[in-house]
């Protein structure tokens, strides 16, 4: 048990460095594959986090894993072909500021958690701080990138971030609403693509800064 | 009769299912009446029905009676006007239109029964889901713009609300309750829940809640999404949707108060009602575009209801009635604005007057309801914002009571400007020349809603106030 509490408290160390990979970076495939690496980490986690092996948590995971991981960025990779759009350029937020506004943010994540009651068994407090971790880059991201796929990106970590605080949740929560998470997930992200290819015959780019007819 | 009770979303489903299959664009749109009055037929049975039906996860609550038959009338009456606006509309397909109109339906009534904290979350969800589209139906560049910002807005929120329920649920993990997200389990266990957790856990789902209710500053999308939508969808949005949305909050104060954190949960809500109230009057005043005016309002009155529930007794009394005329009066003013966006083809006061020459029957609708939104007598708003002022000052809270008071006056003045250059003067040449005019379809369902708005103003029913009076006392038990 305790060596594999400590591998998954290693997996949330490496989401968290995942968050700045993805706040630092301007490639679209390098952030789309990012957000698929956290998905994949995602999916092993339930199964580390239990002492025992089931085949429900198995389920969650591989579910997990193959929304987050293999179908939603497959998606996305589409989107990025079709549009013709490989880089973030000059967001709203530079990468440097963004990575230090992450850093900051993750350290406000850890006091918080830390100020919140735990149960003796170790662990939640590092679940809360990577979950909240990653809320904060993914509203970075969505309020600070111009292009509608990287706020897409961005919309996915959010998630990913409240996924994760799921974790501490998988014995209490009913599968029902498990699967409903997921699915809820991929309908968005199925509709976000969907309004991307509007966005794309409209504007001929994927350029939110293009929508800024509604202005007060 | 606890059959009846899953009727309430299948029926909307099924007609959303004939919609789609119905391959005539003029004659899809008449499922909508027919759907309506089916959905108001089975509000009623359950209304009559005592004890209040359950089954499994779904039960009408005290709090839900009160939300699901405005959603069934708001609904019923915009369904009569459809048929007649899509005709206008013949241009452009309307299939994913009406079918989204009957999903919504169908996910703010399974709203209204959820008794499971996860499955509510997961009808709000899907409201979001399926008004995409139906923000999205003028396939021009602005409707686009504002269902993209909808969409994703929204999810954000939604996916907050999301975390909350986690961490409402944590809070019973942590408190060593048995973990159930059933509203009766949460509440009759609440003393036992871990107070911190539970705290974190309603300030998050205000957040989620409170973004697709359009609370500020968790506004933004609304202009956009109601400016741009036809007026039918922003009746059915501002009226019904943020009522459910509402209603999602209410549950959790419910349990708030329960846990003996009433006086928490009270404070946030008065902080943000007043916060709503305040941002939405500084961008009425000198407002040019009539829907964005109407958004703005939409926000003024998602924050009075919130005020209402955090004063509490009276207030809460007043903030559910209040939930009832806001419904009504915004299906008055989203669908008489809609006639007068379809004869002058603009939104903006520059190019819209003259509108009680140009649409005499939907400019004096538009007028009236202004009149009954800005808590005039004697129409239902003015009785519910009067309880809701009395709650504050008979509870001697006198300076929230102030900037209630002036904030009403603040809208007042500003709403007034903008709606007064829509009907008086003349209307431009070539508005004049137009061929859309009032007709009995499009006019008579507003005139409905707008009797009805008058009727609550001028008498409220023993049964109608013993509904309120029950819903009140369910959700502040333990405050």
């Amino acid at each position: 048990m305790d060596a594999t509490l400590s591998v998954s408290n290693g997996l949330l160390v490496v989401l968290v460095l995942l968050n700045f990979a993805v706040l630092g970076s301007s490639r679209m495939s390098t952030l789309i594959r990012m957000v698929a690496i956290q998905g994949l980490l995602l999916g092993t986690l339930p199964q580390l986090r239990s002492d025992v092996l089931s085949w429900h948590l198995i389920a969650v995971g591989a579910m997990t894993a193959a929304i987050k991981a293999a179908l939603i960025p497959l998606l996305l990779r589409r989107a990025m072909r079709d549009v013709r759009i490989r880089r973030e350029v000059e967001p709203l937020l530079g990468f440097i500021p963004s990575l230090l506004m992450g850093a900051l943010g993750t350290g406000m994540a850890v006091v918080f958690s830390n100020t919140l009651p735990w149960p003796a068994a170790a662990g939640g407090a590092l679940v809360l701080s990577t979950s909240i971790s990653m809320l904060l880059t993914g509203f970075i991201i969505l309020t600070t990138r111009r292009k509608a796929i990287t706020q897409v990106v961005g919309y996915l970590i959010l998630e990913n971030g409240i996924f994760t605080f799921g974790l501490l949740l998988l014995d209490a929560v009913p599968f029902l609403v498990e699967v409903g998470v997921l699915l809820d997930l991929f309908v968005a992200v199925f509709v976000m693509v969907i309004i991307l290819n509007h966005i794309q015959a409209t504007f001929l780019s994927h350029d939110t800064t293009r929508l800024s007819l509604l202005k007060e | 009769m606890t059959a009846v009770l899953t009727l309430i979303f299948i029926v909307p489903a099924l007609a959303a299912l004939a919609a789609v299959s119905i391959p005539q664009n003029r004659l899809r749109p008449f499922v909508l009446p027919v759907a309506g009055l089916a959905h108001l037929a089975v509000v009623a049975a359950l209304l009559a029905a005592s004890p209040a039906p359950a089954l499994g996860w779904l039960l009408l609550d005290p709090l839900g009676k009160v939300v699901l038959p405005t959603v069934s009338v708001l609904f019923f009456c915009s369904a009569l006007y459809a048929p007649a606006y899509l005709r206008l509309r013949d241009d452009r397909p309307n299939r994913a239109f009406v079918t989204s109109l009957l999903l919504l339906l169908a996910t703010m009534s399974l709203i209204s029964v959820s008794q499971h904290v996860g499955l509510m979350w997961v009808a709000v969800e899907a409201t979001t889901l399926g008004s995409g589209p139906l923000i999205y139906f003028n396939r021009n560049p602005q409707s686009l713009e504002a269902a993209w910002k909808y969409l994703l807005i929204c999810s954000v929120g939604v996916a907050l609300a999301l975390l909350g329920t986690f961490f409402l649920a944590f809070a019973a993990v942590q408190g060593g309750a048995e973990t159930s997200l059933l509203l009766a389990d949460l509440v009759r266990t609440a003393g036992q829940h871990s107070k911190p957790w539970l705290n974190a856990a309603f300030v998050t789902l205000l957040v989620g809640y409170g973004t697709k209710m359009g609370l500020a500053p968790l506004h933004s999308w609304k202009p956009d999404a109601y400016g741009e939508a036809p007026g039918i969808v922003g009746a059915l949005l501002a009226g019904g949707l943020t009522s459910c949305a509402f209603l999602a909050i209410l549950r959790v104060v419910k349990v708030m108060n329960a846990a003996g954190l009433g006086a928490f949960s009270a404070n946030l809500l008065v902080g943000i009602g007043l916060f709503s109230m305040t941002m939405a009057a500084v961008f009425m005043v000198r407002q040019r575009d009539y829907k964005r005016m109407l958004a703005y309002s939409s926000v003024e009155h998602m924050g009075i209801l919130a005020l209402g529930v955090g004063l509490g007794g009276a207030g809460a009394f007043g903030s559910l009635l209040h939930l009832i005329n806001n419904a009504l009066t915004k299906g008055v003013l989203f669908l008489s604005s809609g006639n007068i966006h379809r004869a002058y083809g603009s939104k903006s006061i520059d190019n819209v007057s003259g509108a009680l020459t140009r649409l005499p029957a939907s400019a004096a609708l538009f007028l009236a309801g202004f009149i009954a939104i800005t808590g005039s007598p004697p129409f239902g708003p003015f009785v519910s914002e009067f309880t809701i002022l009395r709650a504050a000052f008979e509870t001697q809270r006198f300076a929230i009571g102030g900037a209630f008071l002036l904030l009403l006056l603040t809208v007042f003045i500003g709403m007034g400007a903008t709606v007064l250059a829509v009907v008086q003067g003349r209307p431009p040449a070539e508005a004049a020349a137009g061929t859309f005019r009032d007709s009995a379809q499009t006019v008579l369902p507003i005139a409905l809603l707008l009797l009805l708005v008058l009727g609550l103003g001028v008498y409220l029913p023993p049964p109608l106030q013993a509904l309120l009076q029950e819903a009140a006392a369910y959700l502040e038990v333990g405050r």
